[in-house]
């Protein structure tokens, strides 16, 4: 069904045998049984907004749109279309929407992880604004999401070059000017759900150099949790995450 | 439920099962350049134009499609002919499975960016696999048909190319312009 108003799609989705979409890039790969697949295309929840604050982008938005944009290929120093561009092709990221990769929450999902490291929140047609945050821990439920907000902050975003060679990217963000101290936010691993990992310690308060990357990378190797799957032992994702943290701050003192 | 679809120039309205793929329809309407390839939104054989844009016909609903355009290679037959013609004189289209596939998309490339430089057109046709000749050949014969000669040969001379094509590499043909190099193709993994 293609319902026309969010009202009639959130109505429909509260049925537990029912199934919004997306871009069904990751519905295709599964063998699901659902009566009624809801998709929202014809609600006008594919634009990008961008406004002086902040950027307002549609569920139905597809990666692609977002990888083009010129707004936040300039607000993101690049990380958008850096992170982007290199999942599957050019067809499947003509697909693949923002609703659909932000409502997994998956861990080694590019996009949340992308936006974990900005200012964003989801806003969610009955729960209403949600920072991306709180939303990614947040359980599955039936509300509709309708579009990611991403306030404009003064910052510098980074994409460290081999994250995606080891199939775990990694995003940081540095904003200055709060307290003096640095906030880089680093994602998780999965089969976790991602998550940020804020300079509590004041590590890079200095600024960022080989030196205090370092530190930073061998504070995240005992703060971010990891575990093994059939896909890599948690060995190994012990052993990547200070390699990645560190090229990702690197990556970041570059940027700025 | 009933669609109503522009396929290739022609309005096609039939009755179709909600969950029916895109690819269906458009086989089950004498497109048969369209193939199933990997099942997993991942090789880019089923790429069609809709409204314009390449999407993966095996991973879209017919439902989605309702009231847009979608074109199949048959119906860029002009658009591709020059493509096709120069992929067949160069030998490049092997077993010929995934040439739909990627002439489609090459299609979108060129409508995109009339003059792509080599890193636009190994991101752009990296949607785009093939199991016997190797994706990296379609891209040389791209390289090779490009009217952009600054960056012809600047291919070879990339990281990732030089560990696709070792075997062409060990026989020092990596130098060659792509033309002569293709007599050589079937050394490569």
């Amino acid at each position: 069904m293609r319902p026309q108003s969010l009202e009639e799609a959130w109505e429909l989705n509260q049925k537990k045998r029912n199934r919004v979409v997306g871009g069904m890039m990751w519905l295709k790969m599964g063998t699901h049984s659902f009566n009624t697949a809801i998709d929202l295309c014809d609600l006008g929840l594919d634009a990008i907004e961008e406004t002086e604050d902040e950027f307002r982008i549609g569920a139905m938005a597809t990666l692609r749109q977002m990888e083009k944009h010129p707004g936040l290929d300039v607000y993101s120093c690049g990380a958008v279309k850096a992170a982007l561009c290199d999942i599957v092709g050019v067809q499947f990221r003509n697909g693949a929407t923002l609703g659909g990769s932000l409502w997994r929450r998956m861990g080694f999902s590019d996009v949340v992880a992308l936006f974990l490291a900005m200012d964003s929140s989801v806003e969610l047609f009955k729960g209403g604004v949600v920072p991306l945050e709180e939303f990614v821990r947040m359980p599955y439920d039936n509300d509709i999401l309708v579009r990611l907000i991403v306030k404009k902050r003064p910052g510098a975003f980074a994409l460290p070059g081999g994250a995606q060679a080891a199939n775990r990217p990694a995003h940081a963000q540095l904003r200055s000017g709060q307290g003096g101290g640095g906030v880089p936010r680093r994602r998780g691993f999965p089969p976790a759900r991602a998550m940020l990992l804020r300079d509590e310690r004041g590590i890079l308060a200095g600024g960022i150099t080989e030196e205090s990357a370092a530190a930073f990378a061998d504070y995240a190797a005992g703060a971010v949790p990891v575990s093994g799957n059939m896909w890599g032992s948690a060995e190994y994702r012990r052993a990547l995450v200070p390699v990645l943290v560190r090229r990702t701050l690197l990556a970041l003192g570059e940027v700025r | 439920m009933e669609v109503t679809i522009k396929l290739n120039g022609r309005t096609v309205s039939d009755d179709v099962s909600a969950d029916m793929l895109l690819i269906d329809f458009v086989r089950a309407h004498g497109c048969l350049s369209v193939k199933r390839g990997c099942e997993t939104s991942a090789c880019g054989l089923c790429t069609v134009l809709l409204d314009g844009e390449p999407v993966l016909s095996c991973s879209t609903l017919v439902a989605r499609a309702d009231g847009h355009s979608v074109h199949t290679l048959e119906g860029l037959q002009d658009e591709a002919s020059e493509f096709v013609g120069f992929i067949a004189d160069q030998g490049a289209e092997q077993c010929g499975f995934c040439n739909p596939g990627f002439v489609m998309n090459t299609i979108a490339l060129l409508r995109e960016n009339p003059d792509p430089t080599d890193d636009e057109i190994l991101s752009y046709l990296s949607g785009n696999l093939c199991r016997c000749s190797g994706t990296w050949v379609s891209c040389e014969v791209f390289a090779t048909f490009s009217p952009a000669e600054t960056w012809k040969g600047a291919l070879v001379n990339r990281p990732d190319y030089q560990s696709v094509g070792k075997s062409v590499r060990q026989e020092g043909l990596a130098a060659a312009p792509f033309g002569q190099a293709r007599v050589h193709r079937g050394y490569r993994a």
